[in-house]
């Protein structure tokens, strides 16, 4: 948690296996106190506040996955997969229907073994510590990892400030969370952020369903980013939003990783060219191979993703 | 049709037109379903009927505020109402709804959030569907036995109660389980996903969701207990006076109309009807009042 620390949970992820919301001070406090938010260890309501609107790039978290395997009861979904992730990037996975993409990314977050009967073996590091180490509290772990969902989803009985404020009161006590004002700060920064304010600025009583889906996808990340995650992993986000909705997410998560680092999951190929610094390409619940987007899709190493890549399959 | 429009207008409708057996087919299956429906109609349009006609000509000003006097076979106008009746029903349906809702949500949470498809969950999904099944008297029995017979004490209003939480009980458990299950997958994930602890997210995200629904399955679970005599009978008993002590005997509106029908008294006998639609009307007024409740307590 001191000297080298990232300006994240990542580092006291592992030792984090208190109950959740007596945690979440803590959590903060070292948050404030590492360097790069020197600014904001200041003022403890300046901290999100004020990162929403530094333009500097923040030191994000790298996601390091070592011999991941997932399993469905006793079906191997995911067969042994090493990947690094590198802080401040865009990492797409990309590779046909089945192939084990949603799963892989569901796993770093541990959302994989919400589903009854599955789990998953090996290790998901955040730097260097073990998202899997049994000391481990999931709570944590999800809070320092967000999710955004192929559909958007927000919240039906909360309107879009509730729906933003939900990250925030969900996953802290009202003593860390602060003030009225204070909320009504994160949730704007995090609206700013989802470059969404302008459009929703005059109706954040009225409720988050009612939004268009390219603004209900960012407001769910939004959503995510209220809570201060160091990495967002976005499975297919865009797979139900028109072409301009599309290309504002797209634009958003290249505004984004200055200050998070960003896995996709996405069916197309041309977003992963687009939006991706690094693509990896998975077939049959194997990591085939993984480099800079543009090699993957010029010059890829290995002939299936050639083939895939040159749509001859999938 | 055929007398007008372009010279291929008989030919094109002659390839879509609907053949005369199917045309015929089609009204049957109409006039069969109409019928049905219509049958169905009658009982209930009579019951309301009748509840009108001959309930109305009991209520009058002092039906509502004085309570029953026993004097049947003296004047007609010394009879008295039906307050204690009135509200002894909804102090003792209050108390079984304090007692069973929270309970019955609570086991429907636990069964689809926790228990899900494990051998204890089915062991006591199979438990409520055998309570469901359980006639009312059944219930009054139980109470009757253990909280009465076994500890040698008389009837009370909190023992009526009881026997109908237990009625109660399966019917919100079982209603509650089905809305929970509607609730997308998706919304748990989503807000598990920001690092909520899973009861954050059932209390602040699935049973907001689910709460019209909710309340529609409370109120039927409500609704019949409020209309059960067989539980009461010899459990709160009956009584003449209004009472706010639940530990004592006290009156409710079915347990009366079951003595007031039963009196060779035409104006008790007229009573009854009159307390039959107040319980109607009551029950009705819950279920309004509940729906709009539900319904501002919802954004979308």
């Amino acid at each position: 948690m001191s000297g080298d620390a990232s300006p994240s949970q990542a580092a006291n992820v592992a030792s984090a296996n208190v109950d959740p919301d007596s945690r979440t001070e803590s959590e903060r406090v070292a948050r404030n106190a590492s360097p790069t938010d020197a600014a904001a260890a200041a003022a403890d309501s300046a901290v999100m506040v004020d990162a929403a609107t530094t333009p500097l790039v923040e030191r994000g978290v790298s996601v390091t996955l070592d011999g991941l395997r997932a399993f469905y009861g006793n079906a191997e979904q995911v067969k042994g997969i090493d990947l690094e992730v590198r802080a401040n990037e865009v990492t797409a996975i990309i590779g046909p229907s089945g192939s084990g993409k949603s799963t892989v990314v569901r796993c770093i977050n541990r959302m994989h073994e919400e589903i009854p009967g599955a789990h998953a073996e090996g290790r998901v590091l955040l730097d260097d510590a073990d998202v899997y180490d049994p000391d481990v509290d999931v709570v944590a772990v999800r809070r320092a990892i967000g999710m955004v969902f192929q559909k958007p989803n927000p919240f039906p009985t909360m309107s879009v400030f509730d729906n933003v404020a939900a990250g925030l009161r969900l996953s802290s006590t009202t003593r860390a969370r602060g003030g009225k004002a204070k909320l009504h700060a994160n949730v704007e920064a995090a609206l700013r952020r989802a470059a969404l304010w302008d459009e929703v600025a005059d109706r954040l009583d009225e409720p988050g369903a009612g939004l268009s889906g390219g603004q209900q996808q960012r407001l769910c990340i939004a959503r995510s980013l209220a809570v201060e995650p160091d990495v967002i992993l976005m499975d297919e986000p865009c797979s139900a939003l028109d072409p301009i909705a599309t290309l504002k997410i797209e634009e958003l998560i290249e505004e984004l990783k200055r200050r998070v680092t960003i896995v996709i999951v996405t069916h197309n190929m041309q977003q992963a060219a687009r939006v991706a610094d690094r693509t990896a390409f998975m077939l049959g619940g194997e990591l085939v191979e993984v480099g800079p987007t543009e090699e993957m899709f010029t010059k890829p190493g290995d002939p299936r993703t050639e083939e895939y890549v040159t749509g001859k399959f999938g | 049709m055929s007398t007008h429009g372009a010279p291929g207008a008989d030919a094109t409708l002659a390839r879509f037109a609907v053949s005369p057996a199917r045309r015929r087919r089609d009204r049957l299956a109409r006039g069969l379903i109409s019928a049905g429906t219509a049958v169905a109609l009658v009982p209930l349009v009579l019951v309301i009927y009748y509840l009108l006609h001959k309930g109305l000509s009991a209520w009058s000003g002092s039906f509502f505020t004085t309570d029953p006097t026993g004097n049947t076979f003296f004047k007609t106008s010394s009879i008295g109402g039906i307050k204690s009746a009135l509200l002894g029903t909804i102090e003792i349906v209050a108390l079984a709804s304090a007692i069973a809702i929270p309970i019955g949500i609570g086991v429907a949470v636990w069964l689809v959030e926790y228990g899900r498809d494990g051998v204890f969950a089915q062991v006591v999904r199979f438990f409520i569907d055998v309570m469901t099944g359980v006639p009312s008297i059944v219930f009054g029995l139980f109470i009757y036995i253990v909280l009465i017979v076994g500890t040698g004490s008389s009837y009370a209003g909190y023992k009526g109660s009881l026997a109908l939480a237990l009625l109660m009980l399966p019917v919100v458990t079982r209603s509650a389980e089905v809305i929970l299950l509607l609730i997308p997958g998706e919304l748990r994930e989503s807000a598990l996903a920001l690092g909520a602890p899973r009861w954050k997210v059932i209390s602040t995200v699935v049973l907001p969701t689910a709460l019209p629904g909710l309340v529609t399955g409370v109120l039927l679970a409500v609704a019949r207990a409020a209309g059960e005599t067989a539980p009461l009978l010899f459990t709160a008993a009956a009584a003449r006076n209004t009472d706010f002590n639940l530990s004592h005997f006290m009156n409710s509106l079915p347990v009366q109309i079951y003595n007031d029908v039963t009196s060779p008294t035409t104006a008790v006998v007229n009573r009854a009807w009159g307390a039959a639609l107040a319980l109607v009307t009551l029950i009705l007024l819950l279920n309004v009042i509940a729906r709009l409740a539900a319904r501002r307590s919802r954004l979308a």
